[in-house]
């Protein structure tokens, strides 16, 4: 198997918990990864991306090749829009509808929508509401997680354990909100 | 099969501390950060007592490298590629003295300068101090790499360079580890001149340093990182160093049917360039950075050889590599630039809501507007250096650390009638101490602002030097103490700083005003634990 994921946001949103908890997962499945993340400059309040890449086989480019990608995942409408053009035919993505605005020439959001939506394999949910409703508007990162899941060519009770790892240390409340998240993301997208 | 996942900077720090490490010096610097920053948090590191507080500045932070390796122990130190020029000096002269105690000195470089005011390759300052260096393809090479390294600098007792490019540093992989091996005892030079560069040594340590090139030119024959892989298409041969070796592989799944020379330690193994010659004419080289080795194989090989690269355009000459420019340059087919739809918008880094320097730059604003042609800002490097963007756009100069208060000094040596410095707490000791010595000494006439968020916080809210004691810094320095200010930059303040400022640029000598807030990213930090 191999999964290249663009995983795309605003500085400060957390894909790179995101990353984290899929690298934890592939780990204990013994899948060979490569994570390219953004530190330093760009974390300003400026567009992020992390290059993730998954296989069975030894991988050597850190970076994903245009049009390559299997997967975007992203938190914010506008950076899904950015990295549409290195999925590869038929790729998908997965995108939080909630607009991060700390721009003056941010495009209208009607028109935003429409260009997601006329994309081939396109996923666009409210992962905040959904976030909001379980009680913490802190794991709408791990709602996204759950809602690409099916495409990660991972199992799930890989990414659990990955989140179970990564929590831990928070105590038992904060694993359990995230588990939650996780299993309600993903009901959104086979509902969608 | 995998151990751990490892940044590239993670797994340097890990095997640094498993090859018997006792001691890190580094200034923070996007992107070799996270070297030091993953020794500091190690429970490993504490136990053992292995050094690891930050430095001042680079300069600080190689010296103190070089004292232990003086002393036998092994040492390695940590800094971004423009942190090398400020290290120069002690780097130049390490390598004339050697070291006793193993001495690794990572460079971590910015190609594309994704945080960064340049994109200079640390390669030619290796070259330059005629040391090894050590250039990792992935994590576990950079892991096992300095275990090589240290045991080289030991075995032949000079300094070795680890290089490195952000998109190592900050890539994660699995890395599996070795065993640990214990630290140094302290140990001297039995040679008492070795460390003493007055000219008579001085030239004695730079012969045994010319004599050891050939030593490290039999490493690099024998090192496993230089590896040629023959290949029955001999149209070309590719010379691949570092992490461009990937981009070359990425295109060939099932191996390369070119004649292949990975590089991954200079000086260059010259033999096995020269196999490498001896079966293609015509050579294409994968470097990350500038064309070093290409402008090398112009000395090395005579025209016949045709050498295509950075220099010759089939490769982009700046930025990073990419498999995208790998493949172009391999022949396969262009991908088409997929046109980013025209709603997708710049979205450029910006200070944090909040932020105290947000406050500070809007009452310079004001003050700036009523001089107009009369008054330059001249900022300096950190997350003020974001005063230029709008909103505020105020600020006309940002070179190099510490530039702020010397340039302002000399634009008012030149005439300009309100120069004003914009310089970071973290900045002004790393470098803008000296230079508000001199602008002192000459009572120009300039105000200086520091920003102080008591944090270095561009890099992610590192311990900053002069915390607490940078009022007794100024005063020391010469600051007339009706000339010295503190203030909260708050919006409340708002007036007052504005009369501060015009106050103190009417002013006929040095000024120094201290608008003083916590960063609220540590500060929220702080809470959040
Ligand atoms: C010679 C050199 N070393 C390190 C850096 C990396 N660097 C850029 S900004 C910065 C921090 C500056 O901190 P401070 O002056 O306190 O300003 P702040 O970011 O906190 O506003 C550092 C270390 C650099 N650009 N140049």
């Amino acid at each position: 198997m191999k999964t290249d994921i663009i995983l795309a946001g605003v500085g400060g949103q957390g894909i790179l918990t995101i990353a984290a908890v899929i690298g934890e997962a592939a780990v204990r499945r013994q899948l060979f990864l490569k994570q390219a993340e953004v530190h330093g400059m760009s974390q300003r309040g400026g567009d992020v991306q992390s290059n993730l890449r998954l296989s069975d086989k030894p991988i050597f480019s850190d970076l994903i090749s245009r049009g390559k990608a299997d997967l975007v995942i992203a938190l914010e409408p506008m950076e899904a829009l950015r990295y549409a053009g290195w999925l590869k035919p038929g790729g998908f993505v997965v995108t939080s509808v909630t607009p991060f605005i700390n721009i003056p020439d941010y495009p209208e959001e009607a028109v935003l929508m429409q260009t997601l939506k006329a994309l081939p394999n396109a996923h666009l949910l409210d992962v905040d509401a959904v976030a909001k409703e379980l009680g913490s508007s802190r794991v709408s990162n791990m709602v996204m997680l759950g809602a690409a899941s099916p495409y990660l060519g991972i199992d799930d009770a890989a990414l659990e354990e990955g989140i179970i790892h990564l929590f831990g240390r928070k105590g038992a409340a904060i694993v359990d909100m995230n588990l939650k998240a996780l299993a309600a993301g993903k009901a959104l997208v086979n509902h969608t | 099969m995998n151990n751990s996942l490892l940044l590239g900077d993670e797994a340097i720090a890990q095997a640094a501390l498993d090859a018997g490490l006792s001691g890190v010096y580094a200034y923070p610097g996007t992107p070799s950060t996270e070297i030091t920053e993953y020794i500091q948090a190690s429970p490993t590191a504490k136990q053992r007592g292995v050094h690891s507080r930050w430095s001042t500045n680079e300069k600080t932070a190689m010296e103190a490298a070089l004292g232990m390796a003086f002393a036998g122990k092994r040492a390695m130190v940590c800094m971004k590629h423009v942190g090398v020029n400020v290290a120069a000096d002690a780097f130049m002269n390490a390598a004339v003295t050697g070291v006793v105690g193993g001495l690794v000195f990572v460079a971590a470089d910015d190609p594309s300068m994704h945080s960064s005011q340049n994109e200079q390759d640390s390669r030619y300052y290796g070259q330059f101090a005629l040391i090894p260096i050590f250039e990792p393809s992935n994590q576990q090479e950079a892991y096992d790499m300095v275990f090589d390294a240290f045991d080289l600098s030991e075995a032949l007792g000079t300094p070795v360079m680890l290089r490195i490019t952000t998109r190592l540093a900050h890539s994660r992989a699995g890395v599996t580890r070795r065993a640990e091996r214990k630290e140094n005892d302290l140990r001297f030079s039995t040679n008492p001149s070795q460390f003493v560069l007055l000219p008579a040594n001085a030239r004695k340590q730079y012969n045994a340093l010319l004599a050891k090139q050939t030593l490290f030119q039999e490493a690099s024959a024998k090192a496993t990182s230089n590896k040629y892989t023959p290949g029955a298409d001999r149209s070309k041969g590719f010379l691949a160093a570092g992490i461009a070796y990937n981009y070359l592989m990425e295109h060939f799944p099932n191996g390369c049917p070119h004649p292949v020379l990975k590089i991954g330690q200079y000086p260059l193994p010259i033999e096995a360039v020269k196999t490498l010659a001896a079966d293609c004419d015509e050579l294409v080289v994968l470097e990350e950075g500038y064309p070093l080795i290409e402008e090398a194989l112009t000395g090395l090989l005579d025209s016949r050889w045709v050498i295509r690269g950075r220099i010759d355009g089939l490769l982009p000459r700046t930025g990073e590599l990419n498999p995208d420019h790998v493949g172009v340059a391999l022949g396969f087919p262009a991908v088409t630039e997929v046109e980013v739809p025209e709603q997708v918008r710049m979205r450029p880094p910006s200070l944090c809501t909040g932020c105290g320097h947000r406050d500070v730059f809007e009452a310079l604003q004001v003050v700036y507007k009523e001089k107009a042609d009369e008054c330059r800002i001249f900022g300096d490097i950190g997350c003020y250096t974001l005063g230029y963007l709008p909103p505020f756009r105020a600020m006309h100069a940002c070179v190099d650390m510490g530039a702020s208060i010397t340039m302002a000094k000399g634009a008012a040596d030149a005439g300009l009638k309100y120069p004003v410095a914009v310089i970071g707490d973290s900045t002004f000791t790393h470098s803008g101490m000296t230079s508000l010595l001199d602008a002192i000494n000459d009572r120009s006439c300039i105000t200086v602002i520091i920003s102080d968020n008591e944090t270095t916080g561009m890099t992610g809210g590192q311990q900053s030097a002069g915390t607490g004691k940078l009022e007794a810094i100024c005063q020391g320095l010469g600051v007339e103490p009706d000339h010295l200010h503190v203030l909260v930059p708050l919006k409340k303040n708002f007036d007052q700083m504005v009369d501060l400022l015009r106050r103190e640029m009417a002013y006929d000598g040095v000024s120094v005003i201290i608008p003083r807030r916590e960063c609220i990213q540590t500060l929220s930090r702080k809470k959040r634990s």
